[in-house]
């Protein structure tokens, strides 16, 4: 598969759910604290998940699915971050009013049109990550838009809703989750499907960002934002890549989907043209066949190696919740004119056998690895060729069909079976609607069935909020700058746009607009003091960001009385930010005085330089002569009078 | 405006005018303009009868719901008309013969249901096709038939359905139930299977009452499971007592099967709130059966014979005292008309000395005055404190460790058969099943104090 794609061709969309945790003091339905996490925990809950019946009156689709999985589920508790609620046993408190005005904040500022009362909705999961089995959310902002590469991306919609548990371990029939994250703020943004490129992506994900960190109210560092890619083809389906943790590892997400349903399109066609169209026409049969196997030279295929697996990662008693139904079992699956599907090229360097796998590891709970093996790809071992010919003779396996092994719990590779069949159902039609978990590779593998609409429906336990006009004005009347306005007004002073970037994305560009405001700072200066200057001293490890907003204030103000102090500002900074006080920091430094008589520390500097024989008009003496000044009058005097004085003392001598 | 059929169900006020002259109806698929500009397309759904008059709801396509400020509604048309239809499938429960047969009476709440995704409603499922459609699990455990008697919230329930509960309950036995399950909300499951120890008696086969704190239309409901163990201890179970059945720990592990006379619910949303009270439950239930606990109780046995008796006074009341009651509440009971007094007294079973005359008043006008304990563990044990003896002379009767709404049940049943003051005390004081019992054993007061290390360390490694 090769790396250049007519992305415009292919009719590549994608559009972007940026989630972003909210700096707000508690959690969004509780008084927990947010933003305390933990290693450890001090009580566990068990839970189960169970489907409820949908509108029609059948269950979900893929709440059914992720019912079949059958997992236990989890959940670590530690008091210092959780209360009652996040265990599902208390209803949920008044929705936090500081994490709305953020949100609105946020909405204001990409352009939306706040809504008038806001609705509480459950927005169903089953796979544990949230206690309660649904994820509280609601719309807070609609029909935004930002500007992008000289044109617009559109944003549908903002909710603002709380975040779900941490994945300790999910082995078997177990998952495990730590729930000290659970119920923290946070805002999901929506982009309408406007990106074109793998590039885009990337830039817009940073793009977004800037104007989250630009309201100043969210936090930031590891997980603090995430985000879902969609992605579709033309004729394919919206798939969406799931907690993609940084912009740089968009890009190859990207192009790997866009293969991947530009493929799947091709086996769909594939399939077509032998015929295959409807979901009776994928004939698959399987079979125990544990006995015939039982002298297998391929360890796999043993009892043995699969229990010994399982008990090594057992940890206490805890490890019966990870075993599936039923004794050990090794099953044949026949896929009826099949053959040559398994290794159909997917995503670079993966097969149509991956999909299968990705599946059968996430609803039979089989996931040792391999997964399973298969006739396109038989191991190697003794009587590997012969064990493979003898399965197919015993199923009646034609050189039309394709063979799958899978082993594990008895129930689980029944579940498996189905599960190959159904992807083989979804492949007829293409592209399944799915949630595919990114790897560090670039790869994705499935995650789940993506939910629709269905699984959402209104929040019994939650009034809906009024917002009013006057509390929208008052957001608005001290809305921050938006990203893009900044990046006009210090480019227009010749900032270049990554030091911008920079500001916007730590918090520099407030404390650039206060001292520039309130000291009269130059602002071009202060850009590069607080983008560039600052970053070097922070890098080499002093605790710049201790130093207050008055701190800040009052140094900004002495360097506009005293020009010259700016020369000192690494030891001043490095000074303030171990003790408050300015002025103790200046006299420390020796700061403290005036000096009033340049020409004559001048004229002494070069009548004690330790040169025999000075030359009066060479530039190296002059720049080591300013050196010494320097090192003594740094802070005292501005650096160019000094230079000045120095300069026509020696032309006097010459 | 509860006429099913309004057009603008659950508007009022200025939204409901601002919508009828727009022309617009619930479950209209609409498409509104609002004065910024934006468009909004969806549903109208009907609005809840306690919000503010100035919104239209609107699910959306996406399966949000957002409220719209009718003043701020530029454009509105109507696209389509999608009205929810509330119907729960039904699939045929299997009749399998080797199975028990168990009765499922309903009282209200909702055991099993199914949600309206547009509107929230909870429609509860409750024929065994719908249960059966709900939780399949049912069909390995017996034949279920079921009958609707009401629907109320457990806090509307009261003696005239006990009554009918009862009765309904004596029927299923009389018509060869192997067991009996009673769907019933949580708030006062302690108050019914108390009062339904008294009125159904010498039962053959088990009763349980059961409910859930998580309702069935969210997938961390303990409603399936405790539906489960429910059947499973009617079906299967030895015990032939007026039951509860809740989840044992807040996880979905076992559920317990707690004596009726004996049991409290103890928190307002823990799925772990019922607990026995001053002794040990009867037995744990899980998928695999049945643990027992507490050997002595009644067993299953068909060939005994039910006795259904209702007779009951509904003049009964508990007098919760506290510090600083005035005697005038007495006065008042008194006055009008009641005839039985619970006192959940103080510590060992005290009330104030300013009590004293208004309560002999009580007496004297033949009321009866019993005394159990707020603190709900331990015994009235009136003798030690020259309070609690002033109170004997008085007339104020103990009722060493039955429960104060077990003791508020018994005596609106006791005096429906007597009025005579040495009956009902006799009566009061010789226990049917276990309300007052004559050990406490040393286990049967755990209330385990978090943060201490022992108890940290303890429920840091088991399913809480």
């Amino acid at each position: 598969m090769t790396d250049s794609m007519d992305y415009k061709k292919i009719g590549l969309r994608v559009g972007l759910e940026v989630h972003q945790q909210l700096d707000t003091k508690r959690k969004l339905f509780c008084n927990c604290p947010a933003g305390v996490y933990t290693s450890s925990h001090d009580g566990a809950v068990l839970r189960h998940m169970r489907p409820t019946l949908s509108e029609l009156g059948e269950y979900d689709g893929t709440a059914l699915m992720e019912f079949k999985t059958k997992k236990n589920v989890v959940y670590l508790l530690h008091k210092s971050n959780v209360c009652t609620y996040e265990m599902d046993d208390t209803p949920p408190f008044p929705i936090n009013q500081e994490a709305i005005d953020i949100a609105i904040e946020q909405c204001l500022m990409l352009g939306c049109d706040i809504v008038d009362e806001v609705h509480i909705a459950r927005k169903q999961y089953l796979d544990g990550s949230i206690p309660t089995g649904f994820q509280r959310t609601a719309i807070v902002g609609v029909e935004g838009s930002i500007p992008f590469r000289e044109r617009r991306i559109s944003i549908t919609q903002i909710s603002v809703e709380e975040d779900s548990c941490r994945e300790v371990s999910d082995r078997g029939h177990l998952i495990v989750w730590r729930t000290d994250r659970l119920g923290m703020p946070l805002i999901e943004t929506v982009t309408g499907p406007d990106l074109r490129t793998p590039e885009e992506v990337a830039e817009a994900i940073l793009c977004i960002g800037r104007v989250c960190r630009s309201t100043g109210h969210v936090r930031v560092g590891m997980g603090a934002s995430r985000q879902d890619v969609n992605v579709s083809v033309a004729g394919g389906r919206r798939v969406e890549i799931k907690g993609v943790a940084k912009a740089g590892l968009a890009p190859a997400l990207v192009h790997g989907e866009a293969v991947r349903q530009v493929n799947l399109l091709e086996l769909r066609n594939e399939l077509r043209s032998r015929g295959l169209r409807h979901a009776d026409d994928i004939q698959v049969h399987h079979e125990d066949v544990t006995k015939l196997v039982a002298d297998s030279q391929f360890d796999h295929f043993r009892a043995a190696t699969w229990q010994s697996q399982h008990a090594t990662r057992a940890a206490g008693s805890r490890s019966d919740l990870e075993h599936g139904g039923g004794d050990f079992c090794v099953r044949a699956v026949v896929l009826h004119g099949l053959a040559r599907t398994l290794s159909w090229p997917t995503q670079p360097d993966l097969t149509f056998a991956h999909e299968l796998m990705g599946r059968v590891r996430v609803i039979a709970c089989l996931d040792q690895q391999p997964t399973f093996i298969h006739n396109e790809n038989w191991p190697d071992y003794e009587g590997s060729q012969q064990e493979l010919e003898r399965l197919r003779r015993s199923l009646d396996c034609s050189g039309d069909d394709a063979l799958i092994v899978i082993w594990g719990a008895a129930e689980d590779t029944v579940t498996a079976a189905e599960e190959i069949r159904l992807r083989y159902v979804d492949a007829l039609d293409g592209v399944p609607h799915e949630t595919r978990q990114p790897k560090a590779d670039g790869s994705t593998d499935f995650e789940r069935i993506l939910p629709g609409p269905d699984r959402m429906y209104p929040d019994t336990d939650s009034p809906p909020q009024a917002i009013t006009r006057s509390r929208v004005k008052r957001l608005q009347d001290t809305l921050p700058e938006p990203p893009w306005q900044r990046e006009d007004r210090y480019g227009s002073v010749g900032v270049p746009l990554p030091t911008i970037h920079f500001l916007i994305r730590r918090g520099g560009a407030r404390l650039v607009d206060l001292v520039v405001e309130n000291c009269g700072s130059d602002l071009a200066w202060t850009c590069y003091f607080f983008g560039e200057r600052l970053k070097g001293l922070r890098r080499s490890g002093v605790p710049v960001d201790r130093i207050s907003d008055e701190g800040w204030l009052t140094l900004f103000n002495r360097f506009r009385q005293q020009p010259a102090l700016r020369d000192a500002w690494k030891e001043i900074v490095s000074g303030l930010a171990e003790s408050p006080d300015l002025d103790t920091v200046l006299s420390g430094l020796g700061l403290d005085r005036r000096l009033d008589d340049l020409p004559e520390s001048v004229r002494v500097a070069i009548e004690t330089e330790p040169f025999q024989q000075p030359s009066y008009n060479d530039g190296q003496f002059q720049r080591f002569l300013m050196g010494c000044l320097m090192s003594g009058l740094r802070g005292l005097v501005p650096a160019a009078e000094i230079s000045s004085a120095l300069s026509s003392e020696l032309e006097a001598r010459t | 405006m509860s006429d099913g059929k309004d057009p603008l169900k659950g508007y009022r006020g200025l939204a409901r005018s601002r919508l009828e002259n727009l022309g617009m109806r619930v479950w209209g698929d609409v498409r509104v303009r609002n004065t910024a500009g934006s468009t909004f397309e969806g549903v109208i759904l009907p609005r809840s009868e306690t919000f503010d008059d100035l919104h239209v709801v609107l699910k959306l396509k996406t399966g949000y719901n957002v409220g719209i400020h009718v003043d701020r509604i530029e454009s509105i048309e109507e696209l389509g008309f999608k009205e929810a239809v509330y119907k729960i499938p039904e699939k045929a429960f299997p009749v399998t013969p080797d199975l028990p047969n168990v009765t499922l009476l309903g009282t209200g709440g909702t055991i099993a249901s199914r949600l309206d995704y547009r509107t929230g409603a909870v429609i509860p499922a409750f024929t065994p096709g719908e249960l059966y459609g709900a939780v399949p699990e049912l069909a390995e455990l017996c034949n279920l038939t079921t009958k609707k008697i009401f629907g109320v919230f457990s806090e509307n329930m009261s003696w005239v359905e006990y009554v009918t509960l009862a009765e309904a309950v004596g029927e299923a036995i009389e018509g060869g139930a192997d067991g009996v399950v009673i769907g019933h909300g949580t708030d006062t499951m302690g108050h019914t299977a108390s009062v339904l120890s008294f009125m159904v008696q010498n039962s053959p086969v088990p009763v349980v009452v059961v409910g859930s704190q998580r309702s069935s239309d969210r997938p961390s409901s303990d409603a399936a499971l405790n539906l489960i163990h429910a059947v499973s201890a009617a079906a299967r179970g030895d015990i032939a007592e007026v039951q509860i059945c809740m989840f044992g720990p807040t996880s979905d592990h076992y559920g317990l099967l707690h004596r009726g006379t004996r049991c409290r619910k103890m928190h307002s949303s823990y799925r772990s709130t019922f607990r026995t009270i001053g002794d040990v439950p009867l037995s744990v239930v899980d998928r695999d059966g049945f643990t027992t606990i507490n050997p002595d109780y009644l067993p299953r046995d068909h060939s005994r014979k039910v006795r259904i008796d209702t007779l009951h006074d509904d003049r009964v009341t508990i007098l919760y005292y506290y510090p600083g009651m005035k005697p005038d509440l007495v006065d008042a009971l008194v006055e009008k008309g009641y005839r039985g007094i619970v006192i959940a007294g103080t510590g060992l079973g005290h009330v104030n000395k300013p009590l004293f005359p208004a309560l002999k008043r009580a007496i004297d006008q033949g009321v009866h005055v019993v005394m159990t304990v707020q603190t709900l563990w331990g015994f009235a044990q009136m003798y030690v404190y020259d309070t609690g003896r002033d109170l004997l002379k008085l007339g104020v009767v103990p009722l060493d460790n039955m429960l104060p709404e077990t003791a508020l049940m018994k005596l609106g049943w006791v005096l429906g058969h007597t009025d005579e003051h040495d009956e009902v005390m006799a009566m009061m004081r010789n226990p049917i099943n276990h309300e007052i019992t004559e050990r406490e054993p040393h286990n049967g007061y755990v209330i385990l104090q978090g943060g201490l290390p022992e108890v940290d360390e303890f429920i840091t490694d088991h399913w809480k």
